[in-house]
């Protein structure tokens, strides 16, 4: 399989069809639907034909395709209008969207084909895509563990190698989580980037469209056909085209910050020398690697737990049985009983457990003591980051990605609040909106784990040059002890 | 005995007039087929976003300041969350904590009480849901989404209205402003005005306020005032009979004249608002709130007292020709076009109000009105057939036509050759001797039996004005 600029350059040039493109995914789809991976809920051939078709006649108006023919998955709570959209849901089981999310119509129009809808957590809640209704998806090097979420389908399709770049979504770490367990590179651009319209909410104040790629210039490729500022998306925000450099051959003169928060005494081993090793790249490249401290850190996955389900606990209230996807009436026949048991029977526990919380934390005399006071949170976490880009003066943050690298299937689904805490070190990030990604390090134990970056708003060409120049210092295949 | 002093305060919805909805390219119009007028956004599907009507939110902003209200530069969209079918999100984008304006008044004629001013303490956008339509198929329920997600504008008035008449007062200047402004059309026929009315009693002199219910489903300002007496008698009557107000909601029934609480289930809505986190705060520069300042029109109040201080008409003929605004814009382009103001008031207030009221249109441009009156003014109508012509107008709707050109083809020109009227006088004198005589002996009042009979010889063609003259002149010779 080519990597993103290789495949767009020979369709381009008429080396490789766009069908032949289309037919090599189907096969490698195929493949991993054999071996029971699980990361996709549709895919059909039919589809890529047609999508073959469709940049064929692109190209042949003479238009650039900075993706043509690039097989691209999209993670299943993005609407399409030529697949179903389930949100790995039974609610929303056999919905199929009349329009395109943004983010499509751009892929589309670059000349990338859509190759399959990817397996979730439900609603996107969720760190191990266990939480889906329709089965969860096995890690792509040990079936055994999960492949992190929410958007583990996508994660585990290009660390499968069967597609080199995939959509997810995150809201609080769901594309860099699982790429540092698959060991691919998840970006998460800065919050207004890239268009929300077609992704499907769950903590609108939080969601981004985010990308996976086998390397960084995957990545890069596609967030760069999906940045930019969309009438229909009142949040995106009017900026430069994202414009991508080339990679530095020395990063003399940067200053990366370390947050000693993200540094805590139990850390897991393979994950912190993964962590060392990508700060000797760096100072070997010439940046210098100066401790900062982020204070407000341990409040950041409480904090996310008030805010995104009260936000979830209204986007979720559309789906009631009335006009779309599931309905079950109840035994009364009434209109609560249409909404109890559509929504009994349409929901899964985690996300009828976060509509419970959101709906607790927006309650008459609770207001204030959970969804005000973790607003007020919110800000002194992103002030930390403010702080630490301005007075603290670093370019960039280096920390681990993830505490652990994957961890077994099961073993967190009893306890919601161990798989919450999975996302400690991506969380604080999503509340302050800020770009971030996830490189792969390393492998502890055969199990990849990875770094994080994370950049000031709208710093992600500079911070993916640097994640390129560290990607080509470092053996993120090898052992890392 | 106990008297009661009523305490009532209106919650006005407004629909903005603009073409498109508060949050998406839908058409915002009424009456169309169901569930035609819709997309993603209004229709709730998954994915998808709304984004603000730039002109729903300078109409509102227009409203606000026409009430002297404060527009604030930075408001906050909010979510209003409940379940019903014809909420497609299941909340409803609102304004809560910070709404687009606060203070401001409506001053109007209280039928007791001499001018009032109610003060006016939010006004707040946000979008409409959809209609249930209970009555469609037998034991289930319709939901058209044509009108979800239509702009409004939330207008909350103070508890500073003492009577069922004053809310009634009340609405009628609201409406007067925001149809003078531009913002609404304030059609309670066709929803676009809707009222929601809160009333409690207290003993007078008593500063608290006694618990107040809310009334709902008035379809006109006269029965917002049926409901709010309605609902007061009942009230009354608890009270003097030893029971309690219970908070609740009430529907009037136009029919019956009665209010009937609600379910009461829907009484302990939890709405759980929280700022909308699709939608950035609405951020509004001085600089376009000073623009659409200066871009208000004369509103009602002020018109009303330039009328009688400019035209010398009286404060009861401003009033009438200011209700509405067409009214008194068709008042002052006669006066400028050279029609003496008293007379124009009598023309407007009378014939051309009756057919605009019938028809909704002007069918004499105001030049012409002023054409016609200085045609009869000047006598070469008559003023009964000044009126004669005004209304061959209104029926036939000739093209183009003249005020001399209908009077002539209807034979109404009046005479005013003088050898033509001494030929008729003459006739009339030789025919009466007898009442010559007694004229000359000293009846002048015959003189106006005299230009009877000179009218009745020329048909009704001949000008009074010019006939009494020769009269005198020929009787006194």
């Amino acid at each position: 399989m080519s990597g993103v600029g290789a495949q767009a350059e020979k369709v381009e040039a008429g080396k490789v069809s766009a069908a032949e493109s289309a037919r090599d995914v189907a096969d490698r789809l195929k493949l991993a639907e054999a071996r029971g991976l699980n990361a996709t809920l549709y895919w059909s051939e039919a589809m890529l034909a047609a999508e073959a078709r469709r940049v064929d006649a692109l190209r042949a108006s003479g238009v650039a395709l900075p993706l043509a023919g690039v097989p691209i998955a999209l993670k299943d709570n993005i609407v399409t209008t030529d697949a179903p959209t389930t949100c790995g849901s039974r609610i929303l089981e056999g919905y199929r969207s009349p329009y395109d999310a943004t983010v499509v119509s751009r892929l589309r129009a670059a000349g990338a084909l859509i190759a399959a809808k990817t397996n979730l957590d439900e609603f996107a809640m969720g760190s191990s895509t266990e939480h889906s209704a329709y089965g969860r998806v096995l890690h792509p090097l040990d079936p055994e563990r999960v492949p992190g979420g929410s958007s583990g389908g996508s994660a585990a399709l290009v660390g499968a190698g069967v597609v080199a770049a995939a959509l997810g979504s995150e809201t609080g770490g769901s594309v860099r989580q699982p790429a540092s367990f698959c060991g691919i590179v998840g970006v998460k651009p800065t919050y207004g980037r890239v268009s929300r319209f077609g992704l499907v909410a769950f903590g609108s104040s939080l969601d981004c469209v985010s990308v996976f790629g086998r390397t960084v210039d995957d990545a890069a490729r596609v967030l760069a056909v999906i940045a930019g500022q969309d009438a229909r998306d009142a949040t995106t925000v009017a900026q430069l085209p994202l414009e991508l450099q080339p990679v530095p051959g020395s990063l003399t003169g940067l200053r990366i910050g370390m947050p000693k928060e993200y540094f805590p005494a139990d850390l897991d081993a393979g994950v912190r020398a993964g962590v060392d090793r990508a700060a000797a790249a760096l100072r070997a490249l010439g940046a210098e690697l100066v401790p900062v401290s982020l204070p407000h850190t341990a409040y950041a996955v409480p904090t996310y737990y008030v805010l995104a389900p009260a936000e979830a606990a209204s986007n979720l209230a559309r789906f009631d049985g009335a006009r779309y996807g599931v309905r079950r009436v109840g035994p009364a026949g009434d209109l609560p009983s249409l909404y109890r048991a559509t929504r009994g029977a349409g929901f899964g526990p985690e996300v009828r457990r976060r509509i419970l919380v959101g709906t607790y934390v927006l309650s008459a005399g609770y207001y204030d003591a959970y969804y005000a006071k973790a607003q007020q949170v919110r800000n002194l976490i992103a002030a930390d980051f403010s702080t630490a880009f301005g007075a603290g003066g670093v370019d960039l943050l280096l920390t681990p990605t993830t505490p652990t690298p994957a961890f077994r299937a099961g073993e967190k689904t009893s306890d919601p609040v161990s798989m919450y805490l999975a996302d400690i070190f991506v969380s604080a990030v999503s509340l302050a909106g800020l770009p971030a990604l996830s490189l792969p390090s390393g492998r502890s134990d055969g199990l990849p784990v990875g770094v994080q970056l994370v950049a000031p708003a709208f710093g992600e060409a500079r911070m993916l040059a640097v994640a390129a120049a560290l990607e080509a210092a470092m053996d993120a295949t090898g052992e890392v002890r | 005995m106990t008297t009661w002093e009523t305490v009532i305060g209106l919650e006005v919805h407004v629909q903005q007039g603009t073409r498109t909805k508060m949050f998406c390219g839908c058409l915002s119009s009424f009456g169309d087929p169901p569930n035609t007028n819709i997309c993603p956004t209004c229709l709730g599907l998954p994915g998808a976003l709304p984004v603000p009507n730039a002109e729903a939110i300078r109409l509102a902003v227009r409203g606000a300041l026409a009430l002297g209200a404060t527009v604030h530069p930075v408001s906050v969209f909010a979510r209003k969350n409940y379940f019903y079918p014809d909420l497609p999100k299941g909340y409803q984008i609102s304004q809560f904590d910070r709404p687009l304006a606060t203070g401001g008044s409506v001053q109007f004629e209280s039928p007791a009480r001499g001018t009032v001013v109610c003060s006016i303490t939010r006004l707040h956008v946000e979008e409409d849901a959809g209609k249930s339509l209970h009555d469609r198929y037998p034991g289930r329920t319709a939901v058209d989404l044509n009108r979800a997600g239509t702009p409004l504008a939330e207008i909350v008035s103070g508890p500073d209205l003492r009577s069922p008449a004053e809310a009634r007062a009340y609405l009628v200047a609201l409406k007067q402003i925001l149809v003078y402004a531009g913002v609404s059309d304030c059609s309670m026929e066709k929803g676009t005005l809707r009222v929601d009315a809160n009333l409690s009693i207290r003993p007078a002199g008593q500063s608290a306020l006694g618990t107040k219910t809310e009334i709902k489903n008035m379809n006109s300002f006269a029965n917002v005032e049926r409901a709010l007496t309605a609902e007061r008698e009942r009230q009354v009557a608890l009270l003097e009979s030893g029971g309690r107000v219970e908070q609740v909601t009430l529907l009037f029934n136009a029919a019956t004249g009665v209010v009937r609480p609600t379910r009461s289930k829907e009484e302990s809505h939890d709405y759980r608002y929280f700022p909308d986190p699709d939608l950035p705060p609405l951020v509004l520069d001085a600089a376009f709130i000073d623009a659409q300042r200066k871009a208000l029109p004369e509103l009602p109040d002020a018109r009303r007292a330039r009328f009688a201080e400019a035209y010398g008409v009286s404060a009861y003929h401003a009033q009438e020709l200011t209700n509405d605004r067409r009214v008194a814009d068709y008042f002052e382009a006669a006066v400028k076009a050279g029609a003496e103001p008293k007379s124009v008031v009598g023309w407007v207030l009378g014939e051309v109000m009756a057919g605009y009221n019938a028809s909704g249109q002007f069918k004499w441009t105001p030049a012409r009105l002023a054409e016609l009156i200085a045609a009869s003014k000047d006598g070469r109508v008559s003023h009964q057939a000044a009126k004669q012509i005004f209304d061959y107008v209104l029926q036939a709707e000739p093209g183009e036509y003249t005020v001399t050109g209908i009077a002539a083809k209807l034979g109404l020109v009046q005479v005013q050759d003088t050898g033509a009227l001494e030929g008729w006088v003459d006739e009339v004198l030789s025919a009466f001797p007898g009442e010559v005589a007694r004229f000359r002996g000293g009846e002048a009042k015959l003189i106006g039996f005299f230009v009877g009979q000179v009218m009745k010889k020329s048909g009704g063609k001949a000008d009074p004005k010019g006939v009494t003259p020769i009269l005198q002149k020929k009787l006194r010779s």
